[in-house]
């Protein structure tokens, strides 16, 4: 299990990264925090002829905030933003996800754009990006482009981003007035991907009236399953009888289709539950 | 500074260098050395057609790649089958590289030499190896049919079956005594496949010394001896030219015990041929598809029993995979059938066992070997009768116990080793009294209640076992005392994480009347000990434990002679403290060890200061006398040779929580009564029982080698095969009695399996208590727990 | 060898320089380049944890590290855990309570344990169980390893 051979390149600027990624097109792959895909090349799963690592490009690692929401860099680690007191404030979602993101261990060097453009209908941050509305920005030499998180998750390991081009940022907007936020999955074992998991995000109106819920769904649908219920809300039970729905399950050696849909249900009932209450 | 260290939780020799980072594992040794890898078969099933290997001869750091037909006289020839049975009527093992057929996914066909691990792979990569495809033959039952085979000549796939039968007391075969039961229970039991998976995979170092003519070997091996004779053999060598070292390895749990692995003979093979040191360090892929499985088993139970509960006939079929070859015999399946009676006297007992031939990774014995299985059979009928009769089931259990003033207690089976089943010592019913205390069973019922009343389900389980321990044929032990008093103690079987540097040591300590710290203990290297048998079935502690005791008093009583000499005292008024012999009560005028060892070895040389201390004394020396009546030096070998197995015994219980919305399983409580005799060090028999718990919980709700119809493992790696984490294990609490063996001289018994064996079984009990579905089937995650709630709905 | 690299590495306080192929995992670089072997491999997927080491200072798996990407960092590694007065109180403590069988994963638990403690001095159960849920351990059923840290805070504790 070592990774086959590959020329490696290694910019220290977003100008040099970009250059290279136009120069060798479908053949390169980008190296952030490594924690998908050096696995796959150990296995000999990938094999790229180009790695370009943009761990030493400056100001990529930045988490800001923007108006209406956070910028999260190419390079900010999960263990970073979980910590930064920026998306705190702003998106309280993005904690609840990471810490159902894998383990501590890997949180320190994975980055949560990385997780993004990785694209696993199982992962936990595509789910809050698609439930949010966030995008992502791919730059390539001499223009970039926001791409919706509705348009961003093309299917099962299959993001919108293009050979040459380099997911530098995501913006996940920033919590509304009087909204709520919840994760809940179920895992086979603490830190694995989950079976089924649903993130919820309830918005009220000032009397306390339930105006619009939302959820959305992992690891039942090639890619994260939003599912807008504000016309249940707030039967949270018809909620999750409306997403179950709406998702599409597939067996494994995990979890047969039947349990996912079952295990979906529940958790957006408990999801939506927690969300609203939360708001 | 005391020397009565038997018995004390002394912290490990071990770890010194373990927590440092300075233990010496396999591929931490031979820097210089180049890098094996092989071509693994990916089909379950196919015949070799070609092999073309001409796009890989230009890749730069290429050094050798070997098929079969490379191969020379008897390394060409199929390894060996270790324990031949005369059940096992079809045994097949493979060929080092595959010949022809390959049977399993992950079976080699290219031994790949070059210059590192990354290269050798590369070159595998560019090997082209043309297959025509056979039926793959997957799934117990389907194999059993017999309508494809696994090997052409094996009929039925059928490589073994036996027959046990004991009768009742009052000479009634199991199908009278069945006849006549008050009430008859039959039912079907499923266990799925997992496998020891140690975090250090298997490995393989080798050495040739051209101008010696010597071959060094090093292994990740459960048994270093065995390693040694079987390559002597198989590649010709003068025995004295082998050496065969187990350097510090990685865990073992059964999977280290099999010999010689392929790769322990092509590796050192390859160094001789290449005139090169040659080491192969398996990893993670390679260990899941082509070392060993255990636990697959389809088990049909009919039992008779009456009013009580008490069992007048029980009746057991069993269908056992054994995967595509035999080398390890049918052991796994015979230890089921003998160790599935637990600590219960029963009626008849009639059990039948076929073992299976598949396309699937070989079964060899993993911690436990069989006895999962064999208690989960058992106890899931002790808990099926319970329910039967609504009957608590600890009363059902007792009701069958064998009492304390039965031992020795003769089953009626022939045991793994070949000897009769007859269990030593022990104390169930006190066993089962000091569990249902720790748990609070007589308390759970209204715990159960309470917690229903807040829309929660748990629910309560039981698992009892006998543990046949310490099985033989032997173990020997060599101590010898140097004149610097330093005390050199060996034993050929291996260590794999057990702490046998500290509990030997231990006991040499306390046999000697020696300071601990003086005590070295060396495992697992044929150039201090030759002959051994090896680490498995719980016996190091009992065999070399036991060796190394009577070798120890074979140098006392050396010591004390030379010493009464040179004290000119009786050897029956002697004893030694911290390392001193002296008359008993007068401990200042003694005579060191280091000076009794230079006495034992009369030289005429003074080379250090113990020696010309020795002076002193040598002036007592009879002149009529030669000098030397017994053999030089102040050492000692000797051997333990059991005339059959100590019997452990345990019993387990759990309380289990189960989300009656997601269907998780969580395990509240785990409580753990253990007996094995006297113990030597009791913080490392506790952490031998919980790894094994640990494992057992694994076996029960997280792993299973889930193979699909094409012979393929869908969960070749770490992210699907699911070993538990810190967070999937509940805290263990535990409790020891110690009923003391009668077989041996130090009365201890074997505890490195134990902790696993009934896991499963109580798991299964306490999920059944709070679902009130018959668990039939183990290992069971959320998603199974929810399909039989759907079908029992 | 084609596309060999340069590199130096700071590891345990000591800058290394050494050639590698752009493939050369960090943990194959410290075991078998630089000699540090222990450092253990059991998975080389990232899920066994038993490569930890800190990578300026935070547990990190060097099976899922290039050790070109490491470059110009500092690595801990467990020889580098102990002091000049003999091993660290996470070391003493793993002893101590019997934290360890094999001692095969035991290197990539200690990496984690020690950044765990210097994060949080005093955890709960709860709060080691998390820190230590990326590690595997097949022999010791975790008990004694959860113990080792909280032993080693007390250590840790008495000591500053």
């Amino acid at each position: 299990m070592k990774p086959p051979p590959f020329d490696y390149h290694a910019p220290t600027s977003i100008e040099q990264a970009l250059a290279v990624l136009a120069e060798v097109g479908a053949h390169g792959k980008v190296l952030a925090g490594g924690q998908s895909l050096i696995p796959l090349l150990n296995m000999r799963l990938a094999a790229p002829d180009h790695l370009v690592d943009i761990n030493r490009v400056a100001g990529l690692d930045a988490v800001e905030a923007e108006p209406g929401g956070v910028r999260v860099g190419a390079l900010a680690r999960h263990a970073a933003v979980e910590r930064s007191a920026a998306v705190r404030s702003a998106q309280p979602l993005i904690g609840q996800a990471l810490r159902l993101v894998a383990h501590p261990v890997i949180r320190n060097r994975g980055t949560v754009v990385g997780s993004l453009v990785h694209a696993d209908p199982s992962a936990e941050l595509p789910a809050v990006l698609a439930l949010l509305g966030g995008s992502v920005r791919l730059a390539r030499v001499d223009t970039e482009r926001d791409v919706a998180a509705e348009d961003f998750f093309v299917g099962p390991l299959e993001s919108a981003t293009e050979p040459g081009e380099l997911a530098v940022s995501a913006f996940f907007p920033a919590l509304g007035r009087r909204t709520g936020t919840a994760f809940v999955e179920v895992a086979r074992r603490h830190g694995d991907f989950a079976m089924a998991g649903v993130a919820a995000l309830v918005g009220l109106d000032d009397e306390g009236a339930v105006m619009s819920a939302r959820v959305a769904c992992i690891s039942v649908g090639p890619a994260p399953v939003v599912v807008d219920v504000s016309a249940q809300a707030p039967d949270w039970k018809a909620a999750a009888r409306a997403v179950q729905d709406r998702i599409e399950p597939e067996g494994d050696i995990h979890a047969t289709a039947d349990y996912r849909r079952h295990l979906t249900g529940v958790l957006a009932e408990r999801a939506l539950t927690q969300a609203a209450a939360d708001a | 500074m005391t020397t009565k260290l038997f018995g004390e939780p002394i912290p490990r020799r071990e770890d010194e260098r373990l927590v440092l980072g300075q233990g010496r594992y396999l591929d931490d040794l031979g820097r210089q050395a180049v890098a094996a890898a092989f071509v693994r078969s990916p089909h379950a099933h196919a015949r070799i057609r070609d092999i073309d290997v001409s796009r890989a001869l230009d890749v730069e750091g290429l050094i050798a790649i070997y098929t079969w037909e490379d191969l020379p006289g008897l390394v060409a020839e199929p390894l060996p089958l270790l324990i031949p049975h005369p059940a096992l009527t079809h045994g097949r093992t493979a060929y080092p590289l595959a010949k022809e057929i390959v049977r399993h996914v992950g079976e080699p066909i290219v031994m790949v030499v070059a210059t590192d691990r990354y290269v050798a792979e590369d070159v595998c990569g560019l090997i082209d190896v043309d297959y025509e495809f056979l039926k793959p033959v997957v799934g117990l039952e389907e194999a059993a049919q017999g309508v494809h085979l696994v090997h052409e000549d094996v009929p039925g796939n059928l490589g073994a079956h036996l027959v046990q039968e004991v009768p009742a007391r009052d000479g009634r075969s199991v199908a009278e005594a069945l006849e006549s039961a008050p009430h008859v229970l039959e039912f079907r039991l499923d266990i799925e496949r997992s496998a020891s998976m140690p975090l250090e995979g298997r490995g393989v170092y080798a050495r040739w010394d051209a101008d010696d003519r010597s071959l060094r070997v090093y292994s990740s091996t459960q048994t270093s001896t065995s390693v040694r004779m079987a390559l002597a053999a198989k590649l010709g060598l003068p025995l004295p030219q082998v050496e065969v070292i187990a350097p510090d390895v990685g865990g073992g749990f059964g999977v280290k015990i099999v010999h010689p692995w392929p790769e322990e003979i092509l590796v050192p093979w390859a160094a001789i041929t290449l005139g090169r040191e040659v080491k192969w360090a398996e990893d993670r892929r390679e260990h899941f598809i082509s070392s060993a499985h255990e636990r697959g088993q389809v088990q049909h139970i009919k039992v008779g029993f009456d009013e009580q509960g008490r069992v007048l006939a029980l009746d057991v079929d069993i269908l056992h995979d054994h995967g595509a070859y035999t080398p390890y015999g049918i052991i796994v399946p015979i230890i089921t059938a003998t160790q599935l009676l637990g600590p219960y006297k029963i009626g008849a007992y009639r059990v039948v066992f076929s073992s299976i031939y598949t396309n699937t990774v070989q079964v060899t014995p993993y911690r436990g070997a069989g006895r999962p299985q064999g208690v989960f059979a058992m106890e899931r009928t002790m808990d099926r009768i319970a329910a039967h009769l609504g009957l608590d089931r600890t009363d059902v259990r007792a009701a069958n116990f064998i009492g304390p003033d039965e031992f020795p207690y003769d089953q009626g089976l022939i045991f793994q080793d070949g000897r009769p089943l007859i269990y030593d010592s022990g104390d169930y019913p006190e066993s089962l009294r000091m569990l249902k205390e720790l748990i609070g069973w007589d308390d759970f019922p209204a715990m159960k209640q309470a917690a229903a009343e807040e829309g929660r389900r748990i629910g309560i389980g039981v698992g009892c076992y006998v543990e046949g321990t310490g099985v033989g044929p032997y173990e020997g032990g060599h101590v010898q005392i140097t004149s610097d008093g330093r005390v050199h103690v060996s034993t050929g079987l291996t260590s794999q994480g057990q702490g046998h540097e500290t509990v030997f040591a231990q006991i040499a300590a306390t046999e000697l009347g020696v300071p601990f710290e003086k005590v070295s203990v060396v495992t697992g290297d044929t150039r201090r000990f030759g002959y051994a048998v090896g680490t498995f079935a719980s016996r190091a502690a009992v065999m070399s434990g036991n060796a190394i005791a009577l070798a120890c008093r074979r140098v006392r009583e050396k010591a004390l002679k030379i010493a009464a000499d040179a004290l000119e005292a009786d050897p029956r008024d002697l004893e030694i403290t911290d390392g001193v012999v002296h008359v008993v009560g007068a401990p200042a005028a003694g005579i060191p060890l280091a000076t009794v060892a230079v006495l034992s070895n009369p030289l005429r040389y003074a080379f250090d200061e113990e020696a010309q201390r020795a002076t002193q004394f040598a002036g007592t020396a009879d002149p009529d006398k030669a000098p030397l009546e017994d053999e030089p030096g102040l050492e000692g070998k000797d051997y333990y040779s059991p005339i059959r197995s100590t019997f452990a015994s345990g019993m387990h219980a759990a309380i289990v929580e189960t989300d009656p919305d997601t269907a998780e399983i969580r395990i509240l409580r785990y409580a753990v009564v253990h007996d094995c005799g006297r113990l030597i060090n009791p913080m490392i028999v506790e952490g031998q029982i919980h790894g094994g718990v640990a494992q057992g919980v694994g076996g029960a709700l997280y792993e299973k080698m889930a193979y699909d119809e094409h012979g393929q493992l869908l969960n070749a790696s770490f992210m699907d095969f699911l070993m538990p984490y810190v967070t999937e294990v509940p805290h263990i609490e535990t409790a020891h009695l110690e009923t003391p063996s009668p077989l041996n001289p130090l009365g201890i018994k074997g505890a490195g399996e134990a902790g696993v064996i009934p896991v499963s079984s109580v798991i299964a009990g306490a999920i059944e208590d709070a679902e009130g579905i018959p668990i039939m089937r183990m290992p069971i995650s959320p998603s199974d727990l929810y399909d039989l709630r759907r079908a029992t709905d | 060898m084609p596309d060999l690299h340069e590199i130096s590495l700071i590891v345990n306080g000591v800058v290394r320089e050494v050639t590698v192929p752009a493939r050369r995992l960090l943990s194959d670089c410290l075991r078998h380049d630089l000699g540090l072997t222990g450092t253990h491999v059991g998975c080389e997927h990232g899920v066994c944890g038993a490569c930890t080491i800190l990578l300026d200072g935070e547990p990190a798996r060097s099976c899922l590290t290039l050790a070109v990407t490491a470059a110009g960092h500092e690595i801990t590694t467990v020889e580098g855990l102990a002091g000049d007065d003999g091993p660290s109180a996470v070391q003493r403590a793993f002893r101590e309570c019997h934290g360890l069988q094999c001692g095969f994963c035991t290197p990539g638990f200690l990496c984690t344990a020690t950044a765990l403690l210097r994060e949080n001095p005093a955890p709960t159960d709860e709060e080691v169980v998390e820190g230590l849920s990326g590690n595997l351990c097949r022999c010791t059923g975790y008990q004694n390893i959860v113990k080792s840290v909280h032993r080693a805070a007390e250590l840790l504790a008495e000591e500053s």
